[in-house]
């Protein structure tokens, strides 16, 4: 503000303390001295803490993370990095190796963002230090002459005591909140008031909360896991290692730190938007129903759902996904079961056309494995092919293409049991075969070609439930996609930020003045004179001078 | 927060888009007065005195309240208050239009990118109006009700206007109350912000001319009707701090609901970096303003890319860039 720049003004040591670059400060020597080692070294550091590097640093920053709205990144959507190298396989090593698929762990990223915080360390530390002191200081001594404030008011009163006026100015500042000095001098009395050191504390406080949130998260994450697993309808998951289909841990989770309950899924809940209504075949009010197994073997049921994670041991379990397991059941030749199993399909779209993939090692005269398509609502499109017209179990169809050969798992390299590898082995239904794939409703069973066997997809339906009720909607069970995550410093993180957004609010809004009332006794009467001068960005400077004139003239 | 259309809800809304077409042809109108009043006030200023070039070199505290920024205390003109009189008629339908879609939807009216829009402008709209209480900034006028106008407009074309839907479930939560409507707010005040910066820059480059060149101070402008360089920008950091703290809540809440809906409070999906540049960027300019020789002009540049990057992150990062926070209802 242009009215706290005047020669009047220079800081006190109560004034809270600022990079050198700061608009208050004064401006800086221009006289260079000699530098030594050690003076290069302080050269530099005031460099980096200077006003003028936070702000290019931020300004970076904010570039720097435009790359990872463009390009896809491994953390959020691995998928779609795989997508970006099949579509641009040339370019893809170049910008992977400018980490741009990864880029808030790139070393260019964080390089900026840790230097943004040495620099905001080496700025708040010496501040603090200064506030501290201020804190306890007294407000500064009265300008002479006052008149020279931008906010400056004057006024003649006859036949008042000029004692009396600098006690009644002195009670009424303290009773605002101000900090209150008298300075009497040669024949005149003066307070001088100062108020708002909240203003810098507050500020401290917001660039410590930074430093804090940074910290909590980057520490949290050492003792932070998250792991997902699939649980189809009726199974059960016990909650270690070992079981998750993948985990993510921070370096410092012990192998142990897993508590050893289990889980099972007994039922998933969903429901659609019916025909002919807005949004129809949109679904919604997702639950997985559950129960807790404790090691000591008690239990407790509990629902996850969206936006309501639960809680257990620390735990919180997310619903991820959902989809279909359809039940299959495979025969060898003499009829006898060698595969019977619920498998999750992934779905492809919103109406839950779904891909999976069957294996069977063992059992069969080779080692034999299908690709299926499941259809809750099948419809054929115009092409001939098949989808789903509708998410819930209306038309369950089940297509499969068998695959006869080495499946590839024998030797220990993991495979996702997602995907099948067909190099290698005999395709026998569907394509290019002459035979059609296998194309079941649930119940039905077809006999794989060449009297290999038999393949069955069961239908799950409910013993005593009414067919004529149910239909096909209690067929197939479903799977939930759930994550487990654990990571204590949330709660840290949150303190952090809302001790940001407070002191970012006491920084921003708390004024931080002086105001002085100086009497002056002249002939039978006084001359009192107002004046303020705003510490920083202070709108209503003017009015607050005003009103303590008027309110000081009500109190005579 | 119910969650079920209303069984009439296609009659809702309806109305609702009735009422919105309506007040988007009030806005014009509103802004078809404002941009005359702007014209005027320039005729007029050939005849005032020009305050501004007095102000250059004095720099007291101009940031101070100048109630009047009419020309030499010329009470804002007729145009003006027929531009105000508008903006208010097409706030109360524009209003209607919300409530309506509100009531259809059976739930707050802010879940897609269309009722988002609607929102928004209304709350830009409810901003400026409510300013105008504390201070005569209708020289804002044409650029709130153009903005909104415009906003609006597009929004209502058939490529964003979705029907009422049901919520999905990651949208069904308190969260969305909050933490959408507090962003909506914080873009309000940013957008004033921007629009007093743009200004600044315009009036700060006069200003400089007109030290150079005595004739250009006389010369007729609009810009000679309004507040000095520094008091402008004095507004505009007023406006953008109040924009800022919301953003930061709206950080925060965003946060916290991440957390519950997606298992993590931050993972540097496309609409949380935007957010967060946006949140770096305007930290950056308070930072400016408190730096030497940053404040004024360059810092004003900041205000600026900042409100861009808002518009770019609801306009573009809403339709076109991948991430979880697929609500925009547009295929
Ligand atoms: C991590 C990045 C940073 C962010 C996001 C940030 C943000 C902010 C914000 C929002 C303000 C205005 C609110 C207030 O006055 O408290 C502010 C003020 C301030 N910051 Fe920072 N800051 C950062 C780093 C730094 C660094 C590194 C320094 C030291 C060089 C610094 C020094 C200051 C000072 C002196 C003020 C007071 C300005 C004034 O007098 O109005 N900040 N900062």
């Amino acid at each position: 503000m242009s009215n706290s720049r005047s020669d009047l003004t220079q800081n006190s040591s109560a004034d809270p303390q600022r990079p050198d670059d700061h608009f208050d400060s004064a401006a800086p020597k221009v006289a260079q001295p000699k530098l030594g080692v050690v003076g290069w070294l302080r050269w530099g550091w005031r460099q980096l803490t200077s006003m003028r590097t936070a702000l290019v640093l931020l300004l970076l920053l904010a570039i720097a993370a435009i790359p990872g709205s463009i390009f896809p990144q491994r953390m959020a959507n691995p998928n779609g990095v795989t997508q970006w190298e099949t579509e641009n396989p040339d370019l893809f090593p170049i910008v992977d190796a400018l980490q741009l698929f990864d880029v808030y762990q790139s070393a260019w990223f964080s390089a900026i963002y840790l230097l943004l915080f040495v620099s905001l360390i080496g700025c708040i530390l010496p501040r603090t230090k200064h506030h501290l002191k201020a804190l306890r200081s007294r407000p500064p001594r009265t300008p002479a002459r006052l008149s020279r404030l931008a906010d400056f008011r004057a006024e003649s009163l006859e036949g008042a005591d000029a004692e009396r006026a600098i006690e009644a100015a002195e009670k009424r500042l303290k009773k605002q909140g101000y900090r209150v000095e008298r300075y009497d001098s040669r024949g005149s009395f003066s307070v001088s008031a100062e108020r708002g050191y909240l203003r810098e504390t507050g500020n401290l406080v917001f660039h410590a909360s930074l430093v804090g949130i940074l910290v909590a998260v980057g520490l949290g994450g050492q003792f932070a896991y998250t792991g997902q697993s699939v649980i189809t309808e009726g199974t059960t998951f016990v909650n270690s290692l070992l079981n998750y289909s993948s985990m993510n841990k921070g370096r410092w989770v012990s192998d142990d730190a897993l508590d050893p309950y289990a889980m099972t899924l007994d039922s998933f809940d969903v429901s659609y938007v019916e025909w002919g209504e807005a949004g129809s075949g949109q679904a919604g009010d997702f639950s997985a129903n559950v129960t807790i197994r404790e090691p000591d073997g008690s239990t407790e049921e509990g629902a996850v759902r969206v936006n309501h994670p639960l809680r257990v041991h620390g735990d919180a379990i997310y619903l991820l996904g959902n989809g279909y397991a359809p039940t299959v059941t495979v025969r060898n030749a003499d009829d006898e079961v060698v595969y019977r199993e619920a498998v999750p399909f992934l779905p492809q779209d919103s109406n839950m056309t779904s891909l999976g993939v069957i294996k069977i090692p063992d059992g069969l005269e080779e080692q034999m494995g299908f690709v299926g398509f499941f259809y809750p609502t099948q419809a054929p499109l115009e092409s001939g092919a098949f989808t789903s017209a509708f998410g819930d179990l209306v038309n369950p169809v089940l297509t499969l293409n068998a695959y006869e050969g080495d499946l590839g798992i024998d030797d220990g390299t993991p495979r996702s049991v997602y995907t099948l590898d067909p190099t290698g082995m005999e395709q026998l239904t569907g394509g290019d075969t002459g035979r059609d794939s296998i194309e079941l409703s649930p119940g039905q069973s077809a006999e794989l070609p060449g009297g290999r066997g038999s393949v069955t997809f069961e239908d799950m339906t409910p013993d005593g439930a009414d067919p004529e009720e149910v239909g096909y909607s209690e067929s197939v069970k479903r799977f939930a996609s759930l994550q487990v995550h654990h990571d204590a410093s949330t709660g840290w993180v949150l303190a952090f930020a809302i001790l940001l957004l407070v002191g970012l609010m006491t920084a921003l809004f708390v004024p931080r003045r002086r105001l002085w009332v100086k009497v002056t006794p002249e002939g039978d009467g006084m001359r009192v004179e107002y004046a303020g001068l705003a510490r920083g960005e202070d709108p209503a400077i003017g009015r607050a001078v005003d009103e303590l004139a008027e309110g000081h003239r009500k109190d005579l | 927060m119910g969650v079920m259309p209303a069984a009439d809800a296609l009659m809702y809304d309806s109305w609702s888009i009735i009422m919105l077409w309506t007040a988007i042809a009030v806005y014009v109108l509103a802004f078809i007065c404002y941009a005359v009043d702007l014209a005027q006030r320039s005729e007029a200023s050939v005849k005032a005195k020009d305050r501004a070039a007095q102000l250059v070199g004095g720099g007291s505290g101009a940031v101070e309240e100048r109630s009047t920024p009419g020309a030499g205390g010329r009470p804002a003109g007729m145009m003006a208050r027929v531009g105000t009189t508008l903006t208010w008629i097409a706030f109360l339908l524009h209003l209607g239009a919300t409530v309506l879609r509100g009531i259809g939807a059976g739930r707050v009216p802010w879940s897609n990118m269309y009722e988002f829009a609607m929102t928004a402008t209304l709350l830009f709209t409810a901003v400026y109006l409510g300013v105008l209480f504390w201070k005569d900034l209708r020289f804002l006028g044409a650029f709130m009700t153009g903005l909104v106008a415009v906003l609006l407009g597009a929004a209502a074309l058939p490529a964003i206007y979705v029907e009422i839907t049901p919520l999905m479930d990651p949208l069904k939560s308190a969260w969305l109350v909050i933490h959408v409507f507090v962003a909506s707010l914080a873009t309000a005040f940013l957008a004033l912000a921007f629009a007093l910066s743009v200004l600044q820059l315009l009036q700060a480059r006069r200003e400089r001319r007109s030290v150079d060149d005595e004739s250009l101070a006389e010369k007729k402008s609009v810009l000679r009707t309004l507040p000095s360089a520094e008091a402008l920008e004095g507004l505009a950091y007023r406006f953008a701090i109040i924009g800022f703290i919301f953003w930061t809540f709206t950080l925060i809440a965003g946060a916290i609901w991440a957390q519950d809906a997606w298992g993590r409070y931050w993972g540097f999906d496309t609409k949380e970096v935007w957010t967060f540049i946006i949140w770096v960027l305007y930290a950056g300019y308070i930072h400016a303003r408190a730096t030497r020789g940053w404040r004024g002009t360059r810092s004003a540049w900041l205000s600026i890319v900042g409100f861009v990057a808002v518009l770019f992150n609801f306009t573009i990062v809403n339709m076109f860039f991948e991430g979880l926070h697929a609500y925009s209802g547009i295929d």
